[in-house]
């Protein structure tokens, strides 16, 4: 999938100490996989910042080597290497005096690119990164925070950089807006293959963003670097643990397949059944509404139809909890599944294929002995 | 209003000896204060020094200035250069200050992100910090030019003064020719308003961000491929 050549970038014991004696970054040797998103994470003042900036020689480092692709970053002029590398931050950073399209054709103008042709290319990155073309007349200030971030994107994307460096891309930005971009982030992902290294604090966003996590901590010392999983069910130390969390063991079983955990059937109802017809079909004093297509509206139980007459109405419907997709190999997680039967007024967790339609239910007891069996059959490290 | 009727073409031409007099100094001190203000910005040394030093310039009085132009530049007592240099001084003297505090204001975030776009520092400096200096540093080519024209009726003193002619000769003949005066003194301050205002236009047109409203926006669609 990736647009180029592979572009590993290798930390070869990178230190970085400032001018007043901060030592920011601690004989850091560290390998950056080609194609994949690597995520820095750590505490405030843990060299995040530091070593990022250091790739694109915004900051020189003190001793050490950084490569890119086997080449070392000092062979070449900062300027020509940083048009090479797309470059994101916190707030976008976008120039506030130019229009969006302005924005996005930065470097490729910088590169010798003609300005019209680069502002085509630019109206194309604006339906990449999912923002109107209208907007592309705007100046920045004009803009939402996150549409501003989505801009910010896009200007590091124009050039077609195989490397891309993210610094808190999205921390300045609600939380829902936050989830979007990183879903969007993902997206593009898997259709541009870009070598990402993304910093940021968040050690959910990590988990979510990154094939693997550089766990730094304060000096700039690497304290762990692992998958997201790895990391969540094995954590070298106390400082990784405490980092990731308390409850890392139930994030943990988002990295575990949920096709392992029994799937029982349901008894399903059509909307606009007679309620006498689901009262009869009640499993275990609950039953599944359901649509045309069998996708799941709702739970009614023994109670809530004791009031009920005539045909069930969507108002007779005590509302249902979270779905888990159960066909493999599109299989969702056993925290998916998990979440789906603490989430269930009938504790009971809706499973649904692919398509929506309902193919049974399971249970949180189903769901602990699936990941007792995959512990013994070593799928996870215990 | 005889007198004024009588003389209009030498107001006139008195009138655009003025503006060259005046405003020729707001160009060259603009292009001088540009490296200087960069300079002052950049180094702390270098601010330590040019803003006191500025800031002390403009306070020698004017007419000393002028008289000790010839002085320092070894020119013809009637030259127009000494008005002009001295006024290239003051527009200096008041430049430096205000570009390197603009320069400062323009944010950090936007100068880094500028250098990890791939300027170098000339590049930059033109393409976005310049730029974004505008509204101060024609704040300040307002003053200038403004404070200018009024200087330079003060040249009248070393025989070069532009409309300042006519205040002068209108006070020395007897009786007083009020009528001469008051043409002079209007048409100083006209110059200054006009100029000012096309300058406070130019600076507009200059920056159109700085207009733009807030518009309504709609959250960017997300999650689609397509
Ligand atoms: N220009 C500088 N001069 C001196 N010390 C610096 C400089 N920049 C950063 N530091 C110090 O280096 C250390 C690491 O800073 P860095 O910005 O890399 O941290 P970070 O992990 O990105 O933190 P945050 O999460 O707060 O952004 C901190 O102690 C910081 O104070
Ligand atoms: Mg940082």
């Amino acid at each position: 999938m990736p647009t180029q050549g592979v572009r590993v970038i290798e930390f070869q014991s990178v230190t970085k100490r400032y001018a007043d004696g901060t030592v920011a970054v601690d004989s850091l040797d560290l390998t950056i996989d080609a194609g994949r998103i690597t995520v820095l994470v750590g505490p405030s003042g843990c060299g995040k910042t530091t070593s990022l900036r250091m790739i694109n020689r915004m900051v020189e480092a003190t001793s050490g080597t950084i490569l890119v692709n086997g080449e070392d970053i000092r062979a070449q002029r900062p300027a020509t290497l940083r048009r090479g590398i797309g470059y994101v931050i916190q707030n976008a950073g976008l120039f506030p005096h130019r229009t969006v399209i302005d924005n996005i054709a930065t470097v490729p103008v910088l590169l010798g690119t003609k300005k019209a042709a680069a502002r085509r290319r630019a109206e194309e990155l604006l339906d990449t990164v999912g923002l109107p073309r209208e907007l592309g007349k705007r100046y920045p200030a004009q803009l939402s925070g996150g549409q501003q971030q989505r801009v910010g994107v896009a200007r590091a994307l124009a050039a077609d950089p195989p490397v891309l460096l993210m610094d808190e891309p999205f921390s300045a930005v609600d939380p829902v807006v936050r989830d979007d971009l990183q879903e969007e982030l993902l997206r593009l992902q898997s259709e541009l293959g870009k070598t990402i290294v993304f910093v940021t604090h968040d050690i959910d966003e990590a988990i979510k963003l990154g094939d693997k996590v550089a766990v730094l901590r304060v000096g700039g010392e690497l304290a762990q670097y692992d998958t997201p999983a790895t990391l969540l069910a094995k954590p070298v130390d106390d400082f990784v643990a405490s980092f990731v969390g308390r409850d890392r063991g139930y994030r943990a079983l988002g990295f575990l397949s949920a096709h392992g955990a029994e799937v029982v059937p349901l008894s399903t109802i059509p909307l606009g059944s007679p309620v006498d017809e689901a009262r009869a079909a009640l499993t275990g004093g609950w039953g599944v509404v359901v649509d045309e297509n069998q996708a799941p509206l709702g739970w009614v139980s023994t109670s809530s139809l004791s009031t009920v007459e005539g045909e069930l109405r969507s108002a007779d419907l005590v509302a249902g909890g979270s779905l888990y997709v159960a066909d493999s190999p599109k299989s969702g997680s056993l925290r998916t599944a998990l979440d789906a039967a603490l989430s269930s007024p009938s504790g009971v967790g809706i499973a649904v294929d692919s398509g929506g339609a309902v193919t049974g239910g399971v249970t949180a007891e189903s769901v602990l002995k699936a990941l007792d069996e995959a512990r013994r059959s070593g799928e996870v490290p215990s | 209003m005889n007198w004024v009727i009588d003389h209009i073409p030498e107001l006139l031409s008195a009138a655009v000896d003025h503006l060259q007099l005046a405003l020729l100094p707001v160009v060259v001190g603009l292009v001088l204060s540009l490296p200087l203000g960069w300079v002052a910005n950049r180094w702390t040394v270098a601010r330590a020094i040019l803003v006191p030093v500025s800031g002390l310039l403009y306070t020698i009085p004017s007419l000393a200035l002028f008289v000790m132009m010839p002085l320092l530049l070894g020119t013809k007592i009637l030259d127009p250069i000494n008005v002009q240099a001295a006024l290239t001084i003051y527009t200096v003297a008041l430049l430096v200050r205000s570009i390197a505090d603009a320069l400062a204001a323009v944010p950090d975030s936007v100068v880094q992100a500028a250098s990890a776009m791939g300027y170098r520092t000339v590049g930059r400096f033109f393409a976005v910090e310049l730029p974004l200096a505008i509204p101060v540093l024609v704040a300040g080519v307002r003053v200038a030019a403004v404070s200018n024209i009024s200087l330079v009726a003060v040249g009248q003193i070393i025989g070069v003064g532009g409309l300042g002619y006519f205040l002068l000769h209108g006070a020395q003949s007897s009786p007083p020719n009020y009528q001469e005066i008051i043409a002079g003194i209007a048409l100083i301050v006209l110059l200054a308003l006009v100029v000012d205002g096309l300058l406070a236009l130019a600076g507009r047109a200059l920056t159109p961000w700085t207009r733009q409203q807030r518009g309504p926006v709609g959250r960017g669609r997300s999650v689609v491929s397509r």
